[in-house]
């Protein structure tokens, strides 16, 4: 039997990875797979925490985030799709038009 | 033992899959990485009598988000991350800025650390409580789905449908009516 804590350890170090890659990176399509494996790296611990508990909330969490993942995948590639028409290139640094 | 043995293989395939979908200037070999990644996830899932949602992590999100994904790699034919000259001069690049940065990603790594430390019950084997079949079978999920959650279940019917509305409308090129 594997304790609680092992779960909960991936599921942070993977959390941790999806963050830096958000920050890290200088291309739309990774910040928004970094941003998936932030989103299944939560899926980890709400799996866990179901099981200990012995309840199926969790799993049906899980079924609400994916749902949730791929509507905002559809949209987020839309509008990458849309912002790589009008300036040829995926670095969110050259969409600067709204700054201030 | 066997048990333990593949929970660290799969958790080890999980986390270095994922530090290399970061790692890679290609975004597609990321979208490939990633795979692999949800791959071991799904496993883990089914170590934790949850095989509906690891049949429902396969399918969905390796086989329909992931290739959308894919499509769009492919489609906007834009492989490597550009390396431009205001890149480089970035406000981001200073030394300065980037000490802070590196401090507050330390912050967050100790802060998890600490959470995971000081958390009681973590040595709780998981799953001693409760019976597997009961909670692992789809009779069972799909009972609460549809009379607990059944509000947030037509409302993320809803929410498909919009999402589908703006995916196609944002990507439809300007100037056809």
């Amino acid at each position: 039997m594997i304790p609680l804590g092992h779960y909960l350890f991936v599921s942070a170090v993977l959390f941790a990875i999806g963050t830096a890659g958000v920050f890290m990176r200088r291309n739309l399509i990774t910040i928004l797979l970094s941003i998936e494996i932030m989103l299944n790296a939560v899926n980890l611990s709400f799996v866990a925490f179901g099981r200990q508990l012995g309840t199926v909330d969790g799993q049906i969490i899980v079924f609400f985030v994916m749902t949730v993942a791929a509507a905002e995948a559809a949209v987020g590639l839309a509008i990458v799709i849309a912002l790589f028409r009008h300036r040829e290139s995926l670095n969110p640094d050259a969409f600067t038009s709204l700054k201030w | 033992m066997s048990e333990t043995l593949v929970f660290y293989l799969l958790s080890g395939l999980a986390i270095v899959a994922s530090a290399l979908v970061i790692g890679q200037r290609n975004p597609m070999y990321s979208v490939l990485l990633i795979i692999a990644s949800f791959g071991a996830l799904a496993g883990l899932y089914i170590q934790l009598d949850a095989p509906f949602v690891a049949v429902a992590q396969i399918i969905i999100y390796a086989g329909a988000i992931m290739v959308l994904f894919l499509f769009v790699v492919m489609l906007l034919n834009a492989p490597q991350e550009d390396a431009a000259d205001w890149d480089r001069t970035h406000p981001l690049r200073r030394p300065a800025m980037a000490r802070v940065g590196s401090l507050l990603a330390l912050l967050l790594v100790v802060q998890l650390a600490w959470a995971l430390i000081s958390a009681s019950g973590m040595d709780a084997p998981v799953g001693a409580g409760g019976a597997a079949a009961e909670i692992g079978s789809v009779r069972a999920l799909g009972r609460v789905l549809f009379t607990d959650y059944v509000f947030a279940f037509e409302a993320t019917s809803v929410l498909i449908l919009v999402a589908m509305i703006g995916a196609v409308v944002l990507a439809r090129r300007e100037g056809e009516s």
